[in-house]
């Protein structure tokens, strides 16, 4: 389960980043992303896909949380 | 000669990993690629961060270079202790020039030493008696310092001793802020790991030490500048530009800074990163914590610098992106006459970089804006997102090669036959031997800054001065040249 560090891209893109791993990648789409729950399957820019637990309401960005790798 | 093809530089990575035995060649192959434009991500062509094979000749540093040297170090009213025997730091001292104002020894100790030089008894029996010790002493003989900063060396680790104990106590007793660092050399595969422990250190024992104390007064305008270590005034000539335009740099992080200010950091309103490598931590941490946006900036070359300007501009209202276009107009008479001064003795000449986790790609574009074509870059401890940043900026079909070895360096420069190398004081020589013009990108060849408008004028020139020098053609003797004279070579 690694600790995700969670931010904003200027064009307004999550960025997904591990830094142990040293993994930088865009969240190119996610389960659910609503006002009222957030998380789910996520899959990012190059095709991986991880899973946070939903969440309600969804959390303040930029945040650290932890994924499990699907 | 000419750019090479895909083909021809791949064909030049394979001759080279042709001697290494099986193992070697399969683990090194993976460190060597050729630049594609195409690709988004850097993992798809190069392996970086990796342990360095034994038995070849690696230029990187340890974890407590990365901490004490490039990090800590540069905090320049903090007294540095090289925690463990005395050669670390002794052989270090001094040698990565960032500058700093004040009085050595008084009340700034930048390139002092101060180690508790640990002898065999230090190792069986510990050294956290004679680590307090030495605090106290520091105490009484240098009163002016604001803080102190434990180092570790190798041996702290391997013995065990308790540091951050020894800290806990002093820090009560003096009421200084007092830094236990486990940036022990054996950690990581680099120095990249010590910076990465440093900027945790910073963020345990330092960054927090303000928080819900407003008596500080801010402004709209408020910036630090992270991760530029004042090689040779770096950041003099960075900063002076950002106050042009009508910031207000609360913080220089970490060359010729000082402690207050990075405690001040967490109440600015944009943190500017130009070393990203080794600073990225505290701005991440810090965008998490406190709220505070970052974004990197590259300050080598006209053509960066203005977009760099425009871009930290952007995050402020109309009179900072006014003043950011008032800047870049001021300089532009300066800048031109550079380039129209240097670029036609120049032109065309081709470069190839191997520095630390910065530069290789952030001084691309100074040597484009002067008509030079960086051919071949590689980083000695960069991570798989600095690469990513690279290969954009790097023509296609140029040379990557990541922590490389001795041997590569010197074959693919006999290749490739640059016009000029920028490396470290270690490449220097070997390759001034081999004829080919040097400078040292690491330390601007005790000369600088290269940072900024001024910086460029001064980056130009020396690299004029050094591939253009009349020497590069002596380098043969008299009788071996074509043009000597039978008579000459009669003689010989
Ligand atoms: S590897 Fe260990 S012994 Fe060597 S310089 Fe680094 S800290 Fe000192």
């Amino acid at each position: 389960m690694p600790s995700v560090m969670l931010r904003k891209r200027e064009d307004g893109k999550l960025l997904f980043y591990v830094a142990k791993k040293d993994l930088e990648e865009t969240i190119e789409s996610m389960e659910f992303d609503t006002p009222d729950k957030w998380g789910g399957e996520v899959v990012l820019g190059d095709g991986s896909r991880y899973y946070f637990e939903p969440t309600s309401p969804p959390p303040k960005i930029p945040t650290t949380l932890q994924a499990k790798r699907l | 000669m000419a750019a090479m093809t895909r083909e021809e530089t791949e064909a030049l990575i394979q001759e080279v990993l042709e001697v290494y035995p099986e193992k070697a060649k399969l683990d090194r192959a993976k460190h060597l690629a050729v630049n594609d434009q195409s690709l988004e991500k850097a993992n798809k062509c190069i392996t970086s961060n990796r342990k360095s094979l034994p038995g070849v000749m690696t230029i990187r540093g340890c974890a407590y270079a990365g901490s004490k040297g490039v990090v800590w170090g540069p905090i320049k009213d903090m007294i540095h202790i090289s925690h463990g025997p005395v050669g670390c730091g002794q052989y270090s001292r001094a040698g990565r020039r960032n500058y700093y104002v004040g009085t050595t020894g008084v009340n700034t100790f930048g390139t002092m030493n101060f180690t508790s030089d640990f002898q065999e008894k230090d190792i069986v029996f510990g050294g956290d008696k004679k680590l307090a010790k030495l605090i106290d002493e520091i105490e009484v003989l240098f009163p002016l310092n604001k803080g102190i900063s434990i180092q570790s060396e190798c041996p702290i680790g391997l013995i065990g001793d308790d540091i951050e104990a020894v800290a806990k106590v002093k820090k009560k007793e003096h009421g200084k802020t007092i830094v236990p660092v486990r940036c022990e050399g054996f950690r990581g595969v680099s120095q990249s790991l010590g910076h990465h422990i440093a900027n945790d250190a910073i963020r345990d024992w330092v960054l927090e030490n303000r928080d819900g104390d407003d008596s500080f007064p801010t402004t709209p305008y408020d910036v630090a500048v992270i991760g530029d270590y004042n090689i040779g005034g770096d950041a003099w000539s960075s900063r002076t530009l950002l106050e042009e335009m009508g910031l207000r740099v609360v913080a220089q992080w970490s060359g010729d800074g000082t402690i207050a200010e990075i405690e001040k950091t967490p109440k600015v309103k944009l943190n500017l990163i130009h070393c990203y490598r080794s600073m990225n931590y505290i701005a991440r941490h810090m965008e998490e914590k406190y709220s505070i946006p970052w974004i990197e900036y590259n300050f080598f070359g006209p053509t960066k610098i203005a977009e760099s300007l425009r871009r930290i501009a952007s995050h402020f209202d109309e009179t900072i992106q006014a003043g950011a276009e008032r800047v870049i107009e001021r300089y532009k008479i300066e800048y031109e006459a550079v380039i129209a001064k240097y670029k036609p003795r120049l032109q065309g000449k081709r470069v190839m970089l191997y520095v630390g986790g910065l530069r290789p790609r952030h001084v691309i574009g100074a040597y484009e804006d002067l008509g030079m074509e960086v051919v071949g870059t590689g980083y000695e401890f960069a991570h798989n997102d600095d690469y990513d940043r690279t290969i954009k900026e790097m023509g296609n079909a140029t040379l990557l090669y990541d922590d490389v070895t001795g041997y590569e360096f010197e074959e693919f420069v006999k290749k490739v036959q640059p016009d000029l190398v920028g490396s470290g004081i270690k490449e220097k020589y070997i390759f001034q031997k081999m004829g080919v013009p040097f400078r040292q990108m690491h330390s601007w060849d005790y000369s600088g800054p290269y940072h900024g408008y001024d910086g460029f004028a001064i980056f130009a020139k020396d690299m004029d001065m050094t591939i253009n020098n009349p020497c590069w053609k002596n380098f043969k003797a008299p009788w071996k040249t074509e043009a000597a004279s039978d008579a000459v070579k009669a003689v010989a």
